[in-house]
């Protein structure tokens, strides 16, 4: 093996071993990891659920809000959602038909939402204006019309 | 027995490629490049749709569209190319194929034009608007998925073909090297093979369903076991393009091969790293601990050690051949690589495309950057570099000297001057397109979406100036896939005979002291199997027994 090959190889090792470490740290240590909600729910039954039976935003603490949501072809709910600047929103979303996909451009909200499992992704907005909440994982003919708001005033 | 192999090389050497079997590449590259025209019309129109230039009526919409653009391009295209081409390495390298095995890769061919057509029909018929990804609980028409499993069967026919071939050829050459595109070629129809047993699962699953037998389907299941498949795939055509630059590249420039050692190692890293890596498609997913994704970080990132190596390698060849030119200085070697010549000016672009699409495939599969762009066009515009770039530049590159080769015509200075002009059309159509692509999605534009302002909202307004370059991007593309195209049928069937060379490097710096246990295959494909173990026994398990109720079939469209 060459010295120069051998000088490039331990510099792609340390890059590599490096970026897992970051990953690591942010993920167990800065709770900065994936959406990765693991349980369950019936797809068939959502309306019959004890949480998303009724969907809405809900206010569970001091600036902290809940948002319960169903995602189904082609729509949010609830839409047009409001709260107040510097508040810290959690979603808790399922989906009652296909793979939906839940992203706030302009964050990094972004979770697949799928029938059977219930996904949650917590953001704290602290600038006002309205935010585009859009679906992106193709869900049928009308997946390019599958968004709606988040207004923060 | 050197001697017997000796006389079989001369004669080989001499006569050119065997007819019969050249006839075998010709026709598998020549539904290759039908494919990629098909792909490419349909890109473009996908393109002036998404730049929103262009409405697309009714019985083609944007999703048929795109559904036929993936399964054209990341499907036939690629997978036909890449027989086409390993079969004409087997060939050339092993004595000719046997008759069995010619046999074997015809009804492969059959087949999958038969899976590629029964696929496509249901996608014509508004039915199968699925997506090259097929999640469940979408359902297509139950005919879709029967043309997958013809599709896969024949890749199937094809590998045991290789397999038998490779097989006959170690019997009868006791302690020799399997001659390196060989040896390549066997790493990826292995690769092939046990990556589609995922996804033949998948659809077996999915078959009775689509036709009302069983009631639901286990969605993450069958979703984990499409990527354990899906991810592998591109990674097989990437393999493919990596063998064009370890083996031919230097014969293009009239230099040795990297070390032989080297070579064959960065082949069995690939082949046993590379089936978990399609995990990081399910970074975003619920369903699945931190814990297990973060141990699929390692998986996904195992794969870019491996190219790391691949970098360090070419630049090495290109630095020596540039001093046996007698290049001086630090970069001096850079002027004297042949840039005229398309066998090297197209898969050295697809070369430094990988710079930038391997940085973007790091990034894409640590957990936090991920989530910034999943489902975004930043992905779609990797893999138009990854694919569109690395992969395609390198079959185009290739097949200047394979397809007279196999034609027995020659390539003559116009055709090369053609090529070159093709290289750059498509590097500047596609550079233009991926770079706008992943621009907007960083600003959060989506994936597989066609043209939307979600009802004039100010956020997307602001992407429509990026999305312009995919159409331009788009029509420069599509340029240059009318001129590759015409290129190779000329190449085919109007350029003057002669005999062409078959562009592999022998030899290797460090000569052929190459330990032996690099042609273990059981022993790599057992280490390949404890991998894929390592990253699916935890994940599937789960889903299997910990399930909740399945899904009924969906047509969402």
């Amino acid at each position: 093996m060459l010295k120069h090959e051998k000088i490039w190889l331990t510099v792609s090792s340390v890059m590599i071993i490096g970026f897992m470490i970051a990953t690591g740290i942010q993920t167990f240590a800065f709770g900065m990891g994936p959406p990765s909600e693991t349980e369950r729910v019936d797809p068939q039954k959502v309306d019959e659920h004890e949480v998303f039976s009724e969907p809405g935003v809900y206010e569970v603490g001091e600036n902290k809000y809940e948002v319960v949501m169903t995602l189904e072809i082609f729509s949010f709910n609830p839409g047009d959602i409001e709260i107040p600047a510097g508040s810290e929103v959690t979603f808790k979303m399922t989906s009652k038909d296909v793979t939906h996909g839940f992203q706030i451009a302009g964050t990094n909200v972004n979770a697949m939402v799928m029938p059977g499992y219930i996904q949650t992704i917590t953001q704290t907005f602290d600038e006002p204006g309205e935010y585009l909440i859009l679906c992106n994982e193709y869900c049928g003919s009308g997946h390019q019309l599958m968004a709606t708001t988040i207004t923060v005033v | 027995m050197a001697l017997a192999q000796k006389i079989q090389e001369k004669t080989q050497k001499a006569l050119g490629a065997h007819p019969a079997d050249a006839k075998i590449s010709k026709s598998y590259f020549s539904i290759s490049f039908i494919a990629l025209l098909v792909g490419g019309v349909l890109g473009l129109l996908q393109g002036l749709n998404r730049a929103g230039l262009l409405e697309l009526p009714t019985w083609l919409n944007y999703y048929q569209v795109l559904t036929g653009h993936g399964l054209f391009l990341v499907l036939v295209f690629t997978s036909f190319f890449v027989v086409g081409y390993f079969y004409a390495a087997l060939s050339h390298n092993l004595g000719g194929l046997q008759p069995k095995v010619r046999k074997m890769v015809w009804s492969a061919f059959w087949l999958k034009i038969m899976g590629a057509v029964t696929a496509v029909i249901p996608i014509i018929q508004g039915e199968a608007s699925v997506m090259y990804t097929f999640y469940p609980p979408m359902a297509a028409s139950p005919v879709f998925y029967i043309g997958l499993v013809l599709f896969v069967v024949g890749i199937w026919m094809a590998a045991f073909g290789a397999f038998i071939q490779v097989a006959n050829w170690r019997k009868a050459n006791k302690g020799q090297h399997l001659p390196i595109l060989s040896y390549f070629a066997t790493g990826v129809f292995v690769l092939l093979l046990f990556s589609s047993l995922f996804v033949a699962i998948e659809v077996f699953m999915i078959l009775p369903w689509s036709l009302g037998w069983v009631d639901t389907i286990n969605v993450m299941l069958s979703r984990t076991l499409f990527w354990a498949f899906g991810h592998t795939l591109v990674n097989i055509w990437y393999l493919t393009a990596v063998s064009a630059w370890y083996t031919i590249i230097p014969k293009v420039l009239g230099t040795r091969r990297f070390s032989d050692t080297l070579t064959r190692v960065v082949v069995m890293l690939l082949v046993i790293l590379n089936i978990p890596g399609g995990f990081h498609h399910q970074i975003v997913d619920p369903g699945i601990t931190e814990s297990v994704k973060y141990l699929h970080v390692f998986m996904s990132l195992a794969i870019g050690f491996p190219s790391l190596m691949t970098a360090f390698a070419m630049f090495s060849i290109f630095e020596r051949s540039g001093r046996e030119k007698g290049a001086k200085g630090l970069f001096g070697f850079f002027k004297k690589l042949p840039w005229g010549d398309v066998r090297f000016l197209a898969p050295m672009i697809a070369m430094i495309a990988f710079i930038p699409a391997g940085a973007g495939g790091i990034v894409q599969t640590t957990n936090q950057l991920n989530q910034v762009v999943h489902n975004s066009l930043w992905v779609v515009g990797h893999f138009h570099l990854t694919l569109g770039m690395t992969v395609a530049l390198t079959f185009f590159g290739v097949s200047y000297w394979l397809v007279p080769y196999v034609s027995g015509r020659v390539l003559t200075k116009r055709m090369n001057k053609l090529g070159v002009i093709q290289t750059w059309i498509w590097t500047i159509g596609m550079t233009l397109m991926s770079v706008a692509m992943h621009l907007v999605g960083l600003l959060g534009s989506p994936r597989r979406t066609s043209y939307s302002n979600y009802f004039g909202n100010e956020t997307a307004l602001g992407w429509d100036p990026y999305l312009i370059f995919l159409a331009v991007g788009g029509t420069l593309l599509i340029i240059a896939v009318v001129l590759q195209v015409y290129n190779m049928f000329h190449l085919m069937f109007r350029a003057p005979k002669g005999d062409s060379e078959f562009m592999v490097e022998p030899e290797a710096v460090g000569g052929n002291k190459t330990p032996f246990w690099t042609e273990r295959w059981s022993r790599i494909i057992v280490l390949m199997l404890i991998v894929i173990a390592m990253g699916y026994v935890i994940p599937l398990t789960d889903f299997i027994f910990n399930a909740p109720p399945g899904s009924p079939p969906f047509k969402t469209w």
